[in-house]
């Protein structure tokens, strides 16, 4: 790991670094998402797109009321997201609860989605208010269940009381579980970190801990993923990349529930960290909603007239 | 005040609930004469697909309030509608080249049929409902419900009582519907929708869009998510090419006669037939 030479993993060599991160400019960076939400995108790149934003779904359940049925249905969904049309592509993965993993796993496997990959939220989701070595089990209960991703929370109390050793720490920890079994996403809740210096710095901390996607939100807390808010995690993946050498994908979650919002997604991370961060492997949006947007914008594309809700799956 | 500087209406669209301009920027000039009279917004198909989102969303919400708050709130309108009156006539013998006295008896009996349809609302049920005789241990009830979203296509003229004469049976029964004004005297319709606003519609279950006709009806056709339309307004040589578009969806398409009719309200309704065990 090159992060070696910029931290020597003590709390005092993270806060030294922490601090000498330039402050964003809260303005600024709020302008530049509005304006790159108004790029015009024309039909043969929109429908590029559209199949590139569903490659890039997390489909995701995390309810209370989630039933086997219902996670059994979403991965039937996932995998053929449109069944009467092959063209379509899968989606990046499958996002549900620990517990569920086994039914998404089970099911996948029986109708030919051996690598669509599970992602389980752990750590105590969505609030991360437990005890490490519960958290601890909870990863490692997922991993054991066959989930091929990790989503976990950070300590956002910890977060806001400066222990950032402490986040850093258990991000480590998580991490260490997962490594060369699953990829780890860490989901720093930006709609509680109140300002995007915290965004700035939560987002360095992840990497530098060793995460392999950086997210934005658990989608229980609102506002979510807001433009300016991807728009600094974007930038902190590109300034890390320069860095260290080391690319980190992000993941966008919550609120973003048309097509609309997914493509202006897709424009921030071409014009942020750039095309090759135009991959599955490096971005990804949570989503439960947009999908069937996305599926009807495509059969609007394909027929050329308005498609109806009622033409695509009820979640 | 003869130096005074009039302020202008700006003449917008009625979606949701809310009088956005056109997403497209455009609007048309009207004109009597080479008097200029207003912009009135051109709505585009995209103006279209947000007023059909709207009407959908709020069709549960308005097919599910009971028939008489339904006929609550329509009886509001008319109440709304006879404290414009005065600026219905104006803008009916501006733009439709009527006396005054002929405008005047056009916005009396806009509200009186207005009236009438909302009488309906409360005994749909029970005159177009029945119990149909089976020979078994059942009843078997067929009972009238909403079609759902309904595009309307407005006559020409008589641009208010054309209006109403659409809008009033398609709203009576629960159905939420998203009406293109007359091209050539747009100004009542959009006068209706500040009475729709001002009464206690809510949001989305009348959506008014004035532009050309011509442009919106192939996209309203074809749109998977309007469930019937109403093409009176539209010229006849487009009848065949409008049903022909909504075919693939099975859309209702209905074109009618300038009688009132209950025929108008029946057209959008479909029959749910419930069967119940008798006994249990």
């Amino acid at each position: 790991m090159k992060t070696d030479t910029i931290i020597d993993g003590s709390e005092a060599s993270l806060k030294n670094f922490l601090h000498t991160l330039p402050g964003v400019d809260q303005v600024g960076a709020q302008a530049r998402a509005a304006m790159l939400g108004t790029r015009s995108v024309k039909n043969a790149a929109k429908a590029h797109a559209i199949d590139l934003a569903i490659s890039m779904v997390d489909l995701t359940t995390l309810e209370g009321a989630d039933t086997p049925g219902k996670v059994r249905a979403l991965c039937t969904k996932g995998l053929r997201p449109d069944p009467t049309d092959s063209s379509v592509p899968r989606v990046g993965a499958i996002c549900v609860y620990n517990d569920m993993v086994g039914v998404a796993r089970q099911h996948l496997d029986a109708i030919g989605g051996h690598d669509l990959p599970i992602a389980a939220v752990t750590t105590a989701f969505p609030s991360g208010r437990a005890s490490m070595p519960v958290k601890i089990q909870d990863t490692q209960d997922a991993i054991a269940s066959g989930a091929t991703e990790i989503d976990m929370v950070i300590d956002r109390g910890a977060f806001l009381a400066g222990r950032y050793g402490k986040v850093f720490d258990e991000i480590k920890i998580i991490k260490d579980i997962c490594v060369e079994r699953a990829h780890l996403k860490v989901i720093l809740e930006t709609g509680e970190l109140v300002t995007y210096d915290n965004v700035r710095k939560a987002s360095y901390i992840a990497m530098l801990a060793g995460a392999d996607f950086i997210k934005t939100s658990t989608g229980k807390v609102s506002p979510a993923a807001t433009a300016p808010v991807v728009l600094v995690m974007l930038e902190a993946v590109r300034d890390f990349y320069a860095m260290s050498g080391i690319k980190i994908g992000v993941k966008a979650a919550g609120g973003i529930r048309t097509t609309k919002d997914a493509i202006k997604q897709l424009v921030l991370v071409n014009e942020t960290a750039g095309p090759q961060w135009l991959t599955p492997d490096l971005f990804r949006i949570g989503a439960s909603a947009l999908l069937n947007d996305l599926l009807m914008q495509r059969m609007k594309m394909r027929d050329g007239r308005y498609a109806s809700p009622q033409y695509v799956t009820i979640d | 005040m003869t130096n005074r500087i009039e302020v202008l209406k700006t003449y917008k669209l009625y979606i949701n609930g809310q009088f956005p301009r056109s997403e497209s920027g455009r609007v048309y000039e009207i004109k009597v004469g080479k008097d200029f009279i207003a912009n009135p917004a051109q709505a585009s198909r995209k103006d279209l697909r947000d007023a059909v989102t709207a009407a959908r969303g709020a069709q549960s919400g308005w097919a599910g309030a009971t028939a008489y708050n339904r006929g609550q709130i329509l009886y509001r309108i008319a109440e709304m509608l006879e404290g414009r009156t005065s600026q219905f006539v104006e803008e009916i013998s501006l733009l439709e080249k009527t006396t005054t006295a002929q405008a005047k008896a056009q916005v009396a009996q806009s509200i009186d049929r207005w009236v009438w349809y909302a009488g309906w609302a409360d005994k749909i049920a029970t005159t177009f409902g029945v119990t149909n005789p089976v020979a078994g241990p059942y009843y078997n009830f067929t009972v009238p419900e909403p079609m759902g979203v309904v595009g309307i296509l407005a006559p020409e003229k008589p641009s208010l009582l054309g209006l109403v004469d659409c809008l009033a049976p398609v709203l009576v029964s629960g159905n939420t519907a998203i009406l293109v004004a007359s091209h050539s005297a747009p100004l009542t319709a959009i006068t209706f929708a500040e009475v729709l606003a001002t009464s206690d519609l809510p949001a989305g279950v009348c959506n008014i869009l004035t532009g050309i006709k011509d442009e919106l009806a192939p996209w309203m056709a074809s749109h998977m998510d309007i469930n019937a339309m109403d093409i009176s307004g539209a010229a006849k040589k487009n009848h065949t090419a409008l049903r022909e578009a909504g075919a693939d969806n099975l859309k209702r398409i209905f074109a009618f006669g300038e009688k009132v009719k209950t025929e108008r309200m029946i057209s959008f309704l479909e029959a749910k037939t419930i069967w119940h065990t008798v006994g249990i």
